[in-house]
């Protein structure tokens, strides 16, 4: 029996009828037509899908859209404003914080909760709270980079 | 990868989640953060024909000081417990449990809860639970039950809540006097469960003399247990370097270790007395304050 969803996503306000077993992510990418979100691993490990509810980075391929019912939805689309890079998108671009990119919607928005909940980290706090997400190219060494510069430049904003 | 199909119900309260059970038996499977349940619908090695979510039922997820101890609903995050001023100020090896466990994202949705009525034997909390000697609070059709910790692990992912309760609220005895304690463990490198974990809590009187010893083990066997020889090995002594190696020297024994893709017997039975003195030699240092 189909479900009437609805939720907000990059301010944008959605609404279908969905089978309960459809997961976040395909509602994201194939119902909604967002298709920054990746989809990796598909078992909750890689964190390519990593988008942010209500606030919070989750991996969106581990939860029903059901469970997102009502919530507030951020992804990779949403972070760019006016045709204006988000400073942390900038910094990945600044820093050459990608190869393939696969990665990187996942990154991005994980790194958003990360300078949220530790505006000035550490090398080791980032490294910490970057667990979820696997990057198979850049070693991880300039994801890290753009980050430092991703807190600096929101740091020198305010 | 798509689950097989189930229906999906999100009761506003306890007695509604209850009555949902009550009605599907084992056909139904309660739903908290997902993230044990899930991955397992996923591969279909769970396949719940009604799925009952609890994330909409009001005042399960809670942190405070109740009566001589700290009460955790159910459905409090473990991001909730990581970062919880008072666990970090009265509990603190609660809060650096939660913060090791798996990774940010995971934590945003994981429950309390869900972590110990799945019993995974690789999850971390079980180990610092059976360390504070903590409670369980189970509500079923007849009401509220409390089961105490040692009886609460029963078996591989089997615990003492019935098939027609929920667990509803943890209870960790509040420290008292001089005490310190710690969680360490050795992460698989993927996933980040523990390959072996160890809690340990020590309380000392006036004169440095153990006169109360937790110690818990995680990640060896199928359950997580507590680990009595060497809590035997502790209390009434002075816990200097040679009491704390000799006491973590019998960390494996009463441990039905198993052997797996992460190592042999002999190599997780190393890792529970490595893990056992580090945990227990920086509890001792922290109760000395
Ligand atoms: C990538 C990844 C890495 C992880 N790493 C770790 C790790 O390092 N350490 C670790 O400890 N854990 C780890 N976990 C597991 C995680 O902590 C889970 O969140 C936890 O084990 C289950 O909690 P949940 O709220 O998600 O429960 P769910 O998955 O929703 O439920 C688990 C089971 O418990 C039952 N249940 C849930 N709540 C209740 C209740 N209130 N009363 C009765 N039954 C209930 C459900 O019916 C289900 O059978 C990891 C998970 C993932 C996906
Ligand atoms: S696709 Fe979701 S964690 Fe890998
Ligand atoms: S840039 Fe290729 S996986 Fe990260």
């Amino acid at each position: 029996m189909k479900l009437p969803v609805k939720m907000t996503i990059n301010g944008q306000t959605t609404s279908h009828e969905v089978e309960p077993r459809l997961l976040l992510v395909h509602y994201i990418r194939e119902n909604v037509g967002l298709t920054g979100t990746h989809v990796g691993c598909d078992t909750s490990q890689c964190g390519a899908c990593t988008i942010l509810m209500n606030g919070q980075a989750v991996k969106a391929c581990n939860l029903f859209a059901v469970q997102a019912d009502g919530a507030s939805i951020q992804t990779i689309e949403g972070l760019a404003k006016n045709g204006e890079l988000h400073p942390i998108q900038q910094g990945f671009w600044e820093k050459h914080g990608l190869q393939c990119g696969f990665c990187t919607p996942g990154m991005i928005m994980a790194a958003c909760q990360l300078l949220e909940r530790y505006p000035t980290p550490t090398e080791e706090q980032i490294r910490h709270q970057l667990e979820g997400n696997l990057c198979r190219c850049t070693g991880y060494h300039n994801i890290v980079k753009a980050i430092q510069w991703a807190a600096e430049t929101m740091a020198a904003k305010k | 990868m798509y689950p097989a199909a189930f229906e999906y119900h999100a009761p506003a309260s306890v007695r509604e989640a209850l009555g949902l059970l009550g009605q599907y038996k084992d056909d139904a499977k309660l739903l908290a953060g997902g993230h044990s349940l899930v991955p397992m619908m996923k591969l279909r090695l769970a396949q719940p024909k009604h799925l009952i979510d609890l994330k909409k039922i009001p005042g399960l997820s809670y942190i405070k000081e109740d009566g001589g101890a700290i009460a955790i609903g159910a459905m409090t995050t473990h991001w909730q417990v990581e970062s919880s001023a008072l666990l970090k100020q009265k509990c603190p090896v609660l809060s650096e449990t939660a913060a090791v466990i798996g990774d940010p994202a995971v934590r945003n949705l994981g429950t309390i809860g869900g972590s110990l009525a799945h019993a995974d034997p690789a999850a971390d909390m079980p180990a610092t639970i059976i360390a504070h000697g903590a409670e369980f609070v189970c509500e079923g059709p007849k009401g509220r039950r409390t089961v105490k910790v040692d009886d609460w692990f029963l078996g591989l992912m089997s615990t003492a809540v019935k098939e027609d309760e929920l667990l509803v609220e943890v209870r960790v005895p509040l420290w008292a006097g001089k005490t310190g304690g710690a969680y360490l463990k050795f992460p698989h490198p993927a996933s980040r469960f523990a390959v072996v974990g160890a809690a340990a809590v020590v309380t000392l009187d006036g004169a440095g003399k153990c006169t109360k010893a937790g110690v818990g083990i995680t990640g060896a066997g199928i359950k997580a247990v507590r680990a009595r020889d060497v809590e035997a090995g502790l209390v009434g002594k002075n816990l200097d370097q040679a009491t704390i190696e000799a006491a973590a020297a019998k960390a494996a024994e009463g441990v039905d270790v198993q052997a797996d893709l992460q190592g042999s017997v002999e190599y997780k039975s190393h890792l529970c007395r490595v893990f056992a003195r580090r945990a227990l030699e920086a509890a001792v240092k922290r109760a000395r304050g």
